[in-house]
């Protein structure tokens, strides 16, 4: 069991609140998910800028000076936002790959958990309120967000096993299942020079998509080749820098609600999750079928 | 009518208060109020009550029902009415996944559309779902009637027993050892009478349905049929 939640802002006036809204959410998928939480929050992209979301054990130790470190490198400004075990690095967005492999030889024992222009993922193990607590998540502002309560099946009970899993550049997934035939196509993955950081199969999942995003399908395509080509239980969330996504396995045991307004497109595993949802009363709310690739993109 | 507030009441205090009134009582009128998803609202009730909830339900609701006319004033959750043993659960939306699974007797109503595996071994329930049911549903169905006024997905009454299915709109695909079947006088006069009870009447007349059973061919073991198992 895990639990699932998303959010996709169609107005405006709702982006101060996503933190919120997804936190409330997040904790009320605590009982299918009480391993660990996290959560992928899409802000409003800045010209020129893009960030790096950096996560350590010893943040005392590798986040100390990290943002001079960097930018003393790169020869660019960088500068750093602190939030508990995690650290958003702001970087010019011309520098970010050679940021990403900056930080693997300035702090080895820190992980870079997402990239992008408007990306952010914190994830940590615990409850979810203590989870969302340690970041603050609910004064969070931003476009789109997905989170994740993890119980796990398939691989320990760690940080880096926790979900969303970010692959690729402003890219996402979150998933309730489990995928048996994860280490086939990771190793066809490798060959295609994908990297991995886990033993995870959600980690696959994201990879798969990030592949086929790479290789030119688009995110729809990406989605339903999931179908053909990834064996297992799963009901997946994607993010996107403009889109979020959701796509069931053909017999859909994995339960799963949506809801839309013309304020947003709402995501829960559960009904309970979408409950607190401004206008959930007149909402349109539906069970998405399986084998049915969904996604809104703005 | 007494009201229930379930939100400030809480869930455990609510069953249990339901579950004290056993055979007949005077408190017959129920209102749950503020359910937001709950799982597991009036389970296991073994009284003649008449309970509505006032919203959407989670998990189980209604499940192993006895005697009690339940009505959901909104959707429910995975397996609503699993394994009920008599009376009748309303659903004025839609029902998720193993809607009435296992279940032994009673009535179950579902005004919108259920999804997969409804009717998953049912052992002798009534279900009448006014809209469209997912796939594998029926599955293993061993007695009890399952009428669909929309379509079904694939794998309709796949391992069937002895229940019975009727379908208005299309289906999807049979599953194995299920076929189509004649319909006889005695089979729409059982039809009338659960659209009827079922709320549909109105909508539905039991001429425009065909039905489905078992070809009793997977029954019991019998290696000539090894490879359809």
């Amino acid at each position: 069991m895990c639990g699932i939640v998303g959010l996709f802002l169609k107005d405006p006036a709702l982006e101060p609140q996503l933190g919120a809204m997804l936190t409330d959410m997040l904790i009320t998928m605590s009982d299918r998910g009480p391993d660990s939480a996290g959560i992928a929050i899409y802000g409003r992209p800045q010209a020129g800028h893009a960030k790096l979301t950096v996560q350590s054990s010893t943040p005392d130790v590798d986040f100390n000076s990290l943002a001079a470190d960097l930018g003393h490198l790169l020869g660019a400004p960088v500068s750093g936002t602190l939030k508990d075990t995690h650290i958003v690095l702001d970087v010019p967005t011309a520098k970010i790959d050679a940021a990403r492999a900056a930080i693997r030889d300035l702090r080895p024992n820190a992980k870079v958990m997402s990239a992008g222009e408007g990306i952010e993922i914190y994830k940590e193990v615990g409850l979810p309120r203590d989870v969302a607590a340690r970041f603050d998540l609910a004064k969070m502002t931003g476009t789109h967000g997905i989170g994740h309560t993890r119980m796990a099946t398939e691989s320990a009970v760690t940080t880096l096993g926790a979900h969303p899993f970010s692959t690729g550049s402003d890219q996402c997934l979150v998933h309730n299942g489990s995928l048996s035939n994860h280490n086939s196509v990771r190793r066809t993955l490798k060959r295609a020079g994908m990297t991995f950081e886990t033993e995870n199969d959600t980690e696959v999942a994201a990879a798969f998509i990030s592949h086929k995003l790479d290789t030119g399908s688009a995110l729809g395509e990406a989605m339903a080749a999931t179908l053909t080509d990834l064996d297992g239980f799963f009901t997946f969330v994607v993010g996107t820098k403009n889109g979020f996504g959701v796509v069931r396995d053909p017999i859909a045991c994995k339960p799963a609600v949506m809801a839309e307004t013309d304020q947003y497109v709402a995501f829960g595993s559960e009904y309970r999750a979408l409950v607190n949802l401004p206008g959930i009363d007149t909402a349109r709310v539906w069970e998405p079928e399986p084998a049915t690739v969904y996604f809104w993109e703005r | 009518m007494q009201t229930f507030d379930l939100e400030a009441q809480g869930l455990r205090a609510l069953n249990s208060t339901l579950h004290a009134l056993r055979g007949s009582t005077n408190e017959t009128a129920w209102e749950i109020i503020n359910p937001k998803g709950s799982h597991a609202i009036a389970v296991g009730v073994d009284a003649p009550l008449d309970i509505t909830v006032r919203g959407s339900t989670g998990y189980y609701c209604g499940g192993m029902n006895k005697h009690a006319t339940i009505r959901v004033k909104g959707s429910a959750g995975p397996g609503v009415a699993e394994n009920m043993m008599s009376g009748t659960v309303i659903i004025d939306g839609d029902a998720s996944q193993y809607a009435g699974a296992t279940g032994n007797g009673g009535l179950l109503v579902i005004k919108g559309n259920a999804s997969s595996r409804c009717g998953i071994s049912m052992k002798g329930i009534n279900i009448v779902v006014h809209g469209n049911i997912g796939h594998m549903s029926a599955f293993m169905a061993q007695s009890g009637n399952l009428v669909v006024l929309g379509d079904a997905g694939d794998a309709l009454g796949d391992s069937l027993y002895e229940a019975g299915m009727f379908v208005r709109g299309t289906v999807k695909s049979l599953g194995t050892d299920c076929i189509e079947k004649e319909m006889r006088p005695e089979h729409l006069a059982l039809l009338a009478d659960l659209l009827k009870r079922g709320e549909a009447d109105h909508l539905a007349k039991p001429e425009e349905f065909k039905r489905y059973g078992s070809a009793r061919k997977l029954y019991t073991f019998n290696i000539d049929n090894a490879s359809s198992y």
